[in-house]
């Protein structure tokens, strides 16, 4: 039994991370050897193409840029997300689960659909092509996906916990920010793993709302397309770099995202 | 049992304002411009509900609506049951544990376009790893000029991309099951299926439905990865609804029609995930 | 607010939903609801059945566009009768 469970495992493992490697392959040999013949590890091993993307600041430029907005979006959900999922968890109001659900329809609306009317909307308000008006296009889904995530770590906090800080005599803020925040850490950790994730990810609306200063990465990558063809290896490497982020990311929570995925409980 | 606070209201606020900003406003738009014939700032003329019927009726978005069906169906067949088998095969404690959670989360930690740029270069018949050996193993691919050869290779990257998500949810809510009831079964004798159809399975129900509904809505949704892959084709074989509407907004500046269909693709949504979610709460008030 | 491009008939949409929203909300203030089940499937609040026939309507009106030649104030009038009858028996 568990040999066949490891035999399942490995086989998945493997399906996983072989594109995976043949992106890292490409990235380390030369256009001459990519079109050259196809060969199972870079004989003639080079940098150039890495090379290529930390001397042009078009191209780092647009990590900068991409890390710029998601950190901001990271952190601007989780400031507005944490009262909200608060409230969700601890009290009964007016209109709460039909508010919920409005917010899990945001998590669910094809960025298709918001598309011209965000370009429409940030151009009239002046930040288009500004890392903020990403930031904000963003928290549409990551806004609602911290709620549901934090609204179930904060569930599992007791509220006895709560009743006893009133009685202390603490107040609502001191409470939440020296007592409750602390609690939930590992959830936050979690959540804000979620935010980057689906942040760093997402490209239509990224790119829709950008032109220059703000262009992130994935839009720069379509500049490896060229009049005499596709510039295989620096497209690769740039590929590669687009993943380091977020591994660096998970290793943080590593521990703690096994319970992140249960989300919540609805 | 929570208690009834109206001024929890105050804490929900800036989400409130926050999320409004972003859905309400441009939803309105969105209607604004769908019963309009719009040329440029000032030339503008309202039409009723033209549009809509020119959608509704429109073969381009019938085929694309199939297709899109069709996809996401086939999606949710492939990557639930794998994502089960692929939980039940996790080690449970150990390095090994998070070194293999770490492996599986990085498909759904590459940004999109990058993925059609991995399975792009991958399935290439020339420098691909996959189309190289297919093809000289006789068997003829080529995923830009053949039709159902476009297709598994959209399907094949979409299992790859996520089914790590519904592994990784299998997997929390696997965690969850208290160790008396295995050495029950133990106890029992039970085979590893009964074990499976009778205890994991019945606990997986909640884990499920939010795997169903996240796959369903995003895989409904999907545009970057078969754009970059393969771009819609060949001819339309793999242009999902997303991409149909995108070339109608931005391709070829249709601001009326491209907001009727915006609204209907809108409400499919809002219906499917209505009916999930209905579906999720009332399975919670009747445990 | 020239970009949105209203037009007076997607405007009294708008405000008809706002009063809609509003109105619900006064009256639960007023006398809370309580859930009950009636010829729907599930148990429902008086927001749940307002849901349901407002969905109900959009995809009456796509129906009547979509399928036939109707005018489309044919679908709003059977719209109401349908919101009407959801709020009362739903």
């Amino acid at each position: 039994m568990t040999l066949r469970k490891k035999v399942v495992l490995g086989l998945y493992v493997l399906f996983l991370l072989v594109p995976i490697y043949w992106l890292l392959n490409m990235s380390f040999k030369s256009n001459t050897e990519i079109l050259g013949g196809l060969t199972l590890w870079p004989h003639g091993f080079t940098l150039d193409n890495y090379k290529v993307i930390f001397t042009d600041p078009s191209w780092y430029e647009g990590y900068l840029n991409s890390l710029y907005y998601v950190c901001l979006n990271t952190v601007i959900s989780l400031t507005v997300a944490l009262p909200a999922a608060y409230a969700f968890s601890r009290y009964r109001f007016l209109g709460d689960k039909h508010l919920f659900f409005w917010l899990l329809t945001n998590r669910m609306a094809p960025p298709a659909v918001f598309l011209l009317p965000f370009f429409q909307l940030y151009s009239s308000i002046g930040l288009f092509d500004t890392h903020i008006a990403v930031a904000l296009a963003h928290c549409l889904f990551n806004v609602p996906l911290a709620v549901w995530i934090l609204e179930g770590f904060m569930s599992g906090v007791p509220k006895e916990i709560d009743e006893t800080a009133y009685i202390d005599g603490y107040s609502f803020p001191k409470f939440f920010v020296k007592i409750f925040i602390p609690l939930i850490g590992s959830g936050i950790g979690v959540t804000a793993f979620f935010c980057f994730m689906f942040s760093w990810v997402e490209l239509l609306l990224a790119r829709t709302l950008t032109s220059v200063d703000a262009k992130p990465i994935a839009a720069v990558m379509t500049r490896t397309v060229s009049a005499s063809g596709i510039d295989w290896g620096v497209l690769a490497a740039a590929g590669v770099l687009t993943i380091l982020p977020g591994m660096l990311v998970i290793w943080f929570v590593r521990n703690h995202v096994a319970k992140g995925f249960a989300l919540g409980r609805v | 049992m929570k208690v009834q606070n109206n001024k929890a209201w105050w804490l929900v606020l800036p989400v409130f304002l926050l999320v409004a900003f972003s859905a309400i406003v441009p939803m309105m738009t969105v209607v604004n411009y769908s019963v309009q014939d719009i040329f440029d700032h000032s030339t503008r003329y309202f039409v009723g509900v033209d549009w809509y019927k020119q959608v509704l009726q429109d073969t381009r978005l019938h085929d694309s609506l199939l297709r899109q069906f069709i996809f996401s169906a086939c999606v949710l067949l492939i990557e639930i049951p794998l994502g089960i088998v692929i939980a039940l095969c996790m080690p449970t404690k150990g390095r090994m544990a998070s070194l293999v959670l770490i492996v599986l989360a990085i498909p759904l930690l590459i940004p999109w376009n990058v993925v059609g740029t991995i399975w792009q270069i991958f399935g290439r018949a020339d420098i691909g790893l996959l189309g190289w050996s297919l093809n000289s193993l006789g068997i003829s691919y080529n995923y830009a000029s053949n039709t159902s050869d476009a297709w598994v290779t959209v399907l094949i990257m979409d299992v790859w991309h996520w089914t790590s998500l519904v592994a990784l949810l299998c997997y929390s809510g696997l965690r969850a099951i208290p160790d008396v009831y295995y050495q029950a079964a133990r106890i029992d004798r039970a085979s590893d299926w009964a074990v499976f159809r009778h205890i994991q399975l019945p606990k997986l129900k909640s884990v499920l439905l939010i795997a169903v509904m996240l796959r369903f809505m995003d895989s409904f949704m999907i545009y970057t990865e078969p754009f970059v892959l393969t771009g819609g084709g060949p001819g339309n074989a793999t242009t999902f609804l997303s991409q149909t509407l995108t070339q109608m907004a931005i391709g070829q500046f249709d601001l009326g029609p491209a907001a009727a269909f915006s609204l209907v693709y809108f409400l499919i949504i809002l219906l499917v995930s209505w009916l999930f979610y209905t579906a999720m709460t009332h399975n919670d008030k009747t445990r | 607010m020239d970009w949105m491009a209203w037009t007076l008939p997607t405007a009294l949409f708008f405000g008809f939903i706002g009063m809609l929203l509003v109105g619900m909300t006064i009256w639960e203030l007023r006398s809370p609801c309580i859930e009950r089940k009636g010829l729907l499937p599930i148990a429902t609040t008086r927001g749940d059945r307002l849901f349901i026939g407002l969905l109900g309507s959009a995809y009456l009106h796509l129906l009547v566009v979509g399928a036939t030649d109707w005018s489309v104030w044919i679908a709003s009038v059977l719209s109401l009768f349908w919101l009407f009858a959801v709020m009362r028996w739903g």
